[in-house]
């Protein structure tokens, strides 16, 4: 595998939109023909190389591709989207959009996020090592079509809006997360292992919700069901089981009425 | 002698009221009264006479005084200001024509700008919400004769649309509610004890930041699940009582307000609103509309939207149209310096956005276009002056309804003055020159 590695020399004063910096779009490319590529910054279109250090090459295909971004990339937005494969590691915080639209691979953040990491996801896999800004996973303005697979995992905590119309795959967020975790949710999985505040499963249709810490005020739409022994993420537990959103229409299947299932920690 | 102007339109509020009558004198110059319209409908005609009013454009001094500049050179300044910025931000648009938001419009896309209307601190929530599961309206003539169900949830139209209850929603009597209010059984949801709330036949006086939850339990309610004892410190049984009540009638809307879209949940909360409307329709016919605030703040998100297919937070600079509130509304461009100018037209942003915006808009190159001297006035670089809309020049206007009205003209503008599209275009025809037919 080779490795790329960006390190940001002059920092934008607007906001830098490089979604170039894929392992897609530098595979089979010299560190010249990466610092080559496009970026914007307001109207004007700019090169990666005005703003970052390029050194190494890209490998022959994108699976063979590891991107290392160093520096304080806090005004960067869009690193990774619509990456299919490869690997890229951000050290640093990168700003809004990090992973949009991913579809595989795997991105790595030691820092922060900001608000609509891995929107529109479709595959691979995510790590956020500290905190995740709102609308993490979540569908894109309009679209009733949000997560759809892949896995994100949050070591920090979480803003709103989490798993918004989400689908398919799985968010787990180590911390507590702020309102609104899986509306409008018809599958997929979303595990909380801290506090969730008020408006879990608002107008979940589907779906999975896990919360290990508590939940301030429930949605009216959630009735108990049933108490049940469950292994998630790699570790048991005894899990009350609430069947919702009551107020939100339901598909049939066999003749039962399905819900979303929302998990608390006993 | 003095003539009188009937069936004049008032630029006020969404409601634009058109049934004012002008008293002016016999030059055309002067309005001596005004009938029909509400408090504020009248002060805002009042105030086109107000003789402290500013004639020239103003641009300030690095002392903080103003000196008066020529309309060719504020026109020369601000197309310069859009010439030499990378990513401006154009904001307002509400209390103007849709004439002057389209050339707006066209001065955007040359120069790379991002157009935001009012809605981005009022109902731009609410166009999220339509936008992710649509809306089932009407218009206020459908409500006026036939509406005997009407919910007010987080507003109070008796100080914020005035004639609205008078005109269409509560007191008037149509064609099928021939008993006026006595035909009507009106929900008020608030958390205070507003003077809308003192008249409704229910009063949901709420916890504040819970109004996902009641929405949620009211159609909880409607499908026969079983509620908690309380939701939002109202009891199962009076949430039963009205969801009763809903269902009953025959024909129900739901006006909402800031109350919802800009406390907690935000869209959320008229996104379960309008999938309230879709269950009631289940029973009855039920209706939902906003409150929009500004006479033609529905124009500007009309205006865009045939234009750029987005009602507001438009982002131009790539050269095609994007949009994504949190990311290009106002507050969050000048909160993270994602912006380097600023242009407001028909709008105060230094009385509405919070203190860490206005001190942004402060420091950087901006222009205010304004009849009155404002809080934005006060902090822009330099300050134009133009005509009021529907008192000075008229232009069309949408109701909160979303249907057109054409805004009269009563007197002359003061000599000399430009109105906002004069203004516009010539600002439009500089920045042109300025480019040399380049993008």
């Amino acid at each position: 595998m080779e490795t790329v590695t960006l390190t940001i020399k002059n920092q934008p004063t607007l906001y830098l939109e490089a979604d170039t910096i894929t392992p897609d779009n530098f595979s089979g490319k010299k560190a010249s023909e990466i610092a080559a590529l496009h970026a914007y910054e307001g109207r004007d279109q700019v090169t990666l190389g005005k703003y970052f250090e390029v050194s190494g090459e890209g490998g022959a295909t994108a699976e063979d591709t590891r991107i290392v971004v160093k520096g304080n990339v806090s005004r960067v937005k869009y690193i990774g989207m619509k990456m299919t494969a490869g690997e890229i590691l951000i050290e640093d915080n990168p700003d809004m959009y990090t992973g949009a639209w991913m579809h595989g691979g795997k991105l790595t953040v030691k820092g922060n996020v900001d608000a609509f990491a891995g929107i529109g996801m479709k595959g691979g896999e995510f790590v956020i090592e500290g905190n995740a800004g709102n609308y993490l996973g979540a569908a894109y303005r309009g679209d009733w079509r949000g997560m759809q697979g892949g896995v994100i995992r949050v070591k920090g905590k979480a803003g709103s809006d989490i798993g918004y119309f989400m689908n398919g795959g799985t968010i787990i967020v180590h911390g507590n997360t702020d309102v609104h975790v899986g509306t409008h949710m018809e599958g997929g999985k979303i595990i909380i292992k801290g506090n969730a505040p008020s408006k879990v499963g608002g107008q979940m249709v589907g779906g999975e919700i896990y919360v290990y810490g508590g939940i301030d005020v429930m949605m009216p739409g959630f009735k108990y069901a049933q108490d049940e022994e469950l292994e998630v993420d790699g570790e048991k537990g005894n899990f009350s089981l609430f069947h919702g959103d009551t107020g939100e229409r339901h598909p049939k299947r066999k003749g039962q009425i399905v819900y979303g299932k929302l998990y608390l920690r006993n | 002698m003095s003539k009188s102007v009937t069936d004049v339109i008032c630029p006020f509020c969404g409601t634009l009221c058109d049934d004012l009558e002008v008293i002016v004198s016999d030059d055309g110059k002067k309005i001596e009264d005004i009938y029909n319209a509400c408090a504020i409908g009248a002060e805002k005609f009042m105030h086109a006479q107000a003789a402290d009013r500013v004639k020239k454009p103003r641009m300030q001094q690095p002392d903080g005084t103003y000196k008066e500049v020529s309309y060719d050179e504020a026109v020369d300044y601000t197309a310069k200001m859009f010439h030499k910025a990378r990513k401006p931000l154009m904001y307002g648009w509400s209390s103007t024509s849709c004439e002057a938001q389209s050339i707006g419009h066209e001065i955007a896309e040359k120069a790379g700008a991002i157009v935001d209307n009012t809605a981005t601190v009022c109902h731009g929530t609410t166009l999220i919400a339509v936008q992710d599961v649509g809306i089932p309206s009407c218009t206020l003539g459908e409500i006026k004769n036939r509406a005997d169900r009407i919910i007010f949830w987080g507003c109070n139209p008796c100080h914020a649309h005035p004639r609205h209850q008078s005109r269409y929603s509560i007191f008037p009597r149509g064609y099928f509610t021939n008993k006026g209010h006595k035909n009507r059984k009106m929900i008020v949801v608030d958390p205070r004890d507003s003077d809308t709330a003192k008249m409704a036949d229910y009063h949901f006086k709420l916890e504040q930041g819970r109004d996902y939850e009641l929405l949620s339990a009211l159609r909880v309610a409607l499908r026969n699940e079983p509620l908690p004892e309380t939701v939002a410190g109202i009891p199962r049984e009076k949430i039963i009582e009205v969801a009763e009540v809903l269902k009953s009638g025959r024909f129900g809307i739901i006006f909402f307000g800031m109350g919802v879209t800009q406390t907690l949940s935000k869209n959320h909360n008229i996104d379960n609103a309008i999938m309230l409307t879709k269950d009631l329709n289940e029973f009855t016919k039920f209706s939902i509309m906003a409150m929009r605030g500004h006479y033609n703040v529905t124009g500007s998100g009309q205006v865009l939207g045939w234009q750029f297919g987005f009602p507001y937070a438009v982002d131009l600079s790539r050269g095609f149209a994007r949009y994504n509130p949190g990311e290009t509304t106002s507050n969050d461009l000048l909160r993270r310096d994602e912006v380097d100018a600023i242009f407001v037209l028909g709008s105060d942003p230094g009385a509405h956005f919070p203190i860490s915006s206005v001190r942004k808009i402060a420091k950087l190159p901006s222009v205010c276009v304004d009849p009155h001297i404002t809080p934005t006035s006060e902090i822009s670089k330099l300050h134009v002056p133009v005509a009021f809309v529907g008192v000075e020049v008229g232009g069309n206007c949408y109701r909160m309804d979303n249907v057109p009205i054409e805004a009269r003209k009563v007197v002359d503008p003061p000599e000399g003055m430009l109105t906002d599209v004069e203004f516009l275009d010539r600002v439009n025809k500089r920045l042109d020159q300025l480019m040399g037919g380049k993008k």
